[in-house]
């Protein structure tokens, strides 16, 4: 059963987060100045650990970031509830350590890593990237991680793997939406799985994410591992990753299997394509007033388009 | 029940119903209407209205049930609220949402059904609430009055339907208004039916006071 669960202090009695937020940037700042007065990074915002990466020049946008206050307190995460504030309020308690990744599946070597493990495989990247709700809303985050390819290519997929497989953590335990009640039904099977073909997971842009905003992933984010696929809608960017699997076959994904006739497999961000019962033309960017036009593949098309030639994008929605 | 407690009873119902709008206000002036307030206000004015709206069809079962007077002397002042909530729900999305895009928006009523029912039901409400006053049922007469304000109930499918089609198919919410308003609808049948075995049975006699007054 979904409770909603008021807190027990009131608003007023916690200190307002713009004053604990410049006191956290306040010692962010004093740390950086002190350690590496040649890295102080710009603006910072705070809020959690630091995570050090590098701009990637490719991976920019002249679209000014969503606020960190914004993109951390606005959130479809369903394992923590169905409200976007449920992931921030919930979320305190999660465990994002210690954590393993499994991967495995139609792989030469396949592998379990430790996160430790996964965050020293390859140079950290900032990416800036948009992100399209299925829902009409859009933000702009400035991602951390590195190429998922990276990791794919660590285990050797066999000629035979064709698909990948994401599966989110199973844990009623910290993840109170997965908990079965007296009164819950409808509701998504868990744990959520996501998946891509293989040649969109081995694509550069697709990115498994440790952070975001120069700080460690938080997690109403997806701590304390995830991939972004910009040019799919968000729900194909699975949070909490626990296991990576090479497949032969198309794998279920959890929005499909709820409402098949509206969440497709592909789920690229079309301006074309309606979902049944909402236009996706338009959408309102967080933070502004005006609606704005829908991009194709979500302006993602130069570097994605050529992995669509021959479908029909109506039909494979 | 006393005048000064049917007195009572609609101050309770102003403040109730103001209430959301003020709670509404009080987070506005905090600038605490999520990072989406748009979507906040439209939906906050939206479940009000259909909660408003699904109370004031509750009066008349609650007199079925327990043979009250008073929840019908609140029907009028809930629909009334409910037509304002609807109203304000309604301005968001033409102002907010969409600023004025006829085009778009007449599209969207064609083509979504969610938004076809619900626009369905707040222009059905626009004659409800245009004769709810003393001097209407006057010149419509009690009988046209009571037939045209039959309409509440399809105005509440409408309603409810727009929720249920428009929200996610994980979202038990839509459901539980549902269940109200069939819990409501199956006690009118009922009564229905009661009443007219009782006219059937008893046709010499006078027919039963039926006690719809305003």
């Amino acid at each position: 059963m979904l409770i909603k669960r008021g807190s027990d202090i009131k608003s007023r009695e916690i200190t307002d987060r713009a004053l604990y937020l410049d006191r956290r940037a306040f010692m962010a700042g004093a740390a950086a100045l002190a350690l590496a007065p040649g890295a102080a990074r710009a603006a910072a915002p705070a809020g959690g650990p630091p995570l050090a990466a590098t701009r990637n020049p490719t991976f920019t946008l002249p679209d000014t970031p969503t606020k960190f206050q914004d993109a951390t307190t606005y959130n479809n995460f369903y394992e923590f509830g169905m409200n976007k504030d449920d992931p921030a309020q919930l979320a305190g308690s999660f465990k994002p350590r210690s954590w393993k990744v499994q991967v495995d599946g139609l792989a030469q070597k396949p592998k379990t890593f430790d996160l430790d493990d996964v965050l020293r495989m390859a140079p950290l990247e900032e990416r800036v990237y948009r992100l399209r709700c299925v829902e009409g809303w859009s933000m702009v985050i400035p991602w951390i991680g590195f190429p998922l390819s990276t990791l794919l290519k660590r285990v050797e997929p066999t000629g035979a793997a064709k698909y990948v497989e994401f599966t989110t953590l199973l844990d009623p335990e910290q993840f109170p939406g997965q908990r079965k009640g007296f009164l819950s039904f409808g509701g998504l099977d868990w744990p959520y799985t996501e998946g891509l073909r293989l040649d969109e997971a081995m694509h550069p842009l697709t990115l498994l994410t440790v952070g975001m905003y120069g700080q460690v992933l938080p997690n109403q984010n997806g701590a304390p591992i995830r991939v972004v696929i910009p040019w799919k809608y968000g729900f194909k960017s699975a949070k909490s990753v626990v296991r990576i699997r090479l497949t032969s076959d198309e794998p279920k994904t959890a929005w499909n299997k709820a409402a098949p006739q509206e969440y497709g497999f592909y789920s690229n961000v079309n301006p074309k394509v309606d979902h049944p019962r909402w236009s996706q033309a338009t959408e309102r960017r967080i933070g502004e007033f005006r609606r704005r036009e829908t991009l194709m593949f979500n302006g993602y098309g130069d570097q994605v388009a050529s992995l669509y030639t021959n479908l029909d994008l109506k039909k494979f929605y | 029940m006393t005048r000064r407690g049917r007195v009572v009873l609609k101050v309770v119902i102003w403040a109730a119903c103001l209430a959301p709008l003020a709670w509404l206000g009080h987070r506005a002036w905090d600038g605490d209407l999520t990072a989406n307030p748009i979507s906040f206000i439209t939906n906050w004015l939206g479940d009000w209205t259909l909660r408003i709206l699904l109370t004031s069809l509750s009066m008349t079962p609650l007199r079925v049930l327990f043979r009250w007077s008073w929840p019908i002397t609140l029907r009028r002042l809930l629909g009334l609220f409910a037509f304002l909530y609807v109203t304000l729900h309604f301005s968001t999305w033409l102002v907010l949402d969409h600023f004025f895009a006829w085009r778009e928006m007449w599209a969207d009523i064609v083509k979504r059904p969610y938004i076809t029912v619900g626009m369905a039901a707040l222009v059905l409400m626009i004659p409800l609430a245009a004769t709810s006053t003393a001097w209407a049922i006057r010149r419509l007469g009690g009988a046209n009055w009571q037939r045209l304000h039959r309409l509440a109930y399809l105005i509440g499918v409408c309603a409810v339907l727009h929720y249920l089609w428009l929200a996610k198919k994980a979202n038990p919410d839509p459901y539980y208004y549902a269940a109200w308003l069939l819990v409501l609808l199956a006690i009118r049948a009922g009564d229905w039916v009661r009443r007219r075995a009782v006219r059937l049975s008893a046709a010499p006699r006078p027919a039963p006071q039926r006690g719809e007054g305003v």
